[in-house]
């Protein structure tokens, strides 16, 4: 058998990679579940808590800037770990796709609030007060005029760390979640062969390829022409 | 609560063990963050060759890693290779993978911070007389990297978190060494301790590139 032979026989084995396909396409669908839960809540808790400190409350904001810079300073594996391993222990067993969700979820909650943040004091203050002197409520002015400035500087920094943030999926593995990853490793190493592994590294280059061009190209639509 | 997750008798018994595990952190920080920045100064330097024969594939090679989740990688690396007869042990494969995943990353903010260099600055280093490598490290990468100063930092940051996916693969850092500690006491305490010792160790990063940034914004 010549080497290439015996390389596609190895890694790119048709029998077993057919056996598993069922396998590692229930991976895909918990995968996609888990990213699109994630992106939901993590993105909807970081503009709430972003619009929540936009109020000025002092006591408040300490608590929200504490909470963004606990996340944004803790490896989101460990995040992961601290929930699935201990919070058991004080009689709350949330499952590997909870953990995972709910780990991400804040994580992304943090830098998406620091970078709405960041969008919002971009705008400059005489505008909020112009905007309120003609009248706009608080409300209104951030709705108007406020938020539409705000979002084109956003989207950008916004759409890579939801990228990057969102991968991290594949650390449900670590507590058994049965996406792509935990799917593909147990085929692996159900069948002793590498096939189905290709196969997970093949379906996260398809789920996540075109999201990263995407988000290239609305980074350079986005960009502001100096 | 105490009990569970601040126990004082299991912080000090398990303190060896995540001592150890902080230690390896550390050091494999300072292994696989010159790692990256090499691998993306590479990559940003063949950016810098704007010919399409170069440019696409590069790109390409960018966005393939931005698309690929680290830990995959490292799970390919690790569990795949031997299939191919090269066992490469968890610690040479967290290094491949940092050196290809964050190179990635770095390259793409090396590349925008040579972008940011007026063409005319290399234009007249080279009518000066130096080569053009001469003018690329003496005049246009010592003010590229200032310009990209906090994203470099803030990558640096994700790298150093990043080093928590070693535990999977067997390598004994901080993560690893915790949970090793909580499996010997039945206890989650090492893992806050852990926790605790990331944060401490990484707010001041994270306070400072606040800062950064929101000047960024208000120079603007």
């Amino acid at each position: 058998m010549s080497s290439w032979a015996r390389f596609v026989e190895t890694f790119l084995n048709t029998k077993v990679m057919l056996k598993y396909l069922p396998d590692v396409l229930s991976g895909v669908v918990v995968t996609i579940e888990l990213a699109l839960l994630v992106v939901v809540t993590g993105i909807a808790a970081g503009l709430a808590l972003a619009l929540v400190r936009s109020l000025g409350i002092r006591p408040l904001n300490w608590l929200i800037v504490f909470v963004v810079d606990l996340f944004r300073s803790l490896p989101p594996l460990v995040v992961i770990v601290l929930i699935y391993f201990g919070l058991p222990s004080v009689n709350v067993s949330p499952s590997g796709f909870v953990s995972t969700w709910l780990s991400l979820a804040f994580v992304l909650m943090a830098f998406s609030e620091e970078i709405f943040w960041a969008g919002i004091t971009s705008v400059a203050r005489g505008q909020w007060e112009a905007a309120r002197s003609t009248g706009l409520s608080f409300g209104q002015t951030l709705m108007s005029v406020v938020l539409p400035q705000a979002v084109r500087l956003t989207i950008p920094p916004l759409t890579n760390r939801t990228i990057a943030i969102t991968k991290g999926t594949a650390l449900g593995t670590v507590v058994a979640v049965t996406e792509i990853l935990g799917q593909a490793s147990s085929a692996m190493s159900n069948s002793y062969n590498p096939s189905p592994l290709m196969m997970g590294a093949a379906a996260y280059i398809v789920l996540f390829f075109p999201v990263v061009v995407a988000a290239r190209w609305v980074e350079t639509r986005l960009a502001w022409k100096r | 609560m105490i009990q569970s997750f601040f126990n004082p008798e299991i912080i000090a018994a398990s303190w060896p063990i995540v001592r150890a595990g902080l230690l390896n952190t550390v050091l494999l920080s300072l292994l696989v963050v010159p790692l990256g920045l090499f691998g993306g100064l590479i990559l940003a330097l063949l950016a810098s060759v704007k010919h399409p024969a170069i440019r696409w594939p590069l790109m390409a090679w960018v966005d393939f890693f931005r698309a690929f989740p680290p830990l995959v990688l490292l799970i390919l690396l690790f569990a795949g290779l031997p299939f191919a007869g090269l066992e490469l042990g968890g610690f040479v494969c967290v290094a491949i993978a940092f050196f290809l995943n964050t190179g990635a990353y770095y390259g793409e903010i090396l590349r925008a911070g040579i972008d940011s260099i007026p063409g005319g600055q290399i234009e007249a280093a080279r009518s000066t007389g130096l080569s053009r490598l001469q003018a690329m490290t003496y005049v246009v990468l010592p003010q590229a990297v200032r310009n990209v100063l906090p994203d470099l930092l803030s990558n640096t940051l994700e790298v150093v978190k990043l080093t928590a996916l070693g535990s999977v693969v067997a390598v004994p850092e901080l993560l690893y060494q915790a949970r090793q500690a909580q499996s010997l006491t039945y206890n989650a305490t090492p893992i806050v301790v852990a926790a605790v010792i990331y944060f401490v160790m990484l707010w001041p990063v994270v306070r400072l590139l606040s800062r950064l940034e929101n000047r960024a914004l208000a120079a603007r």
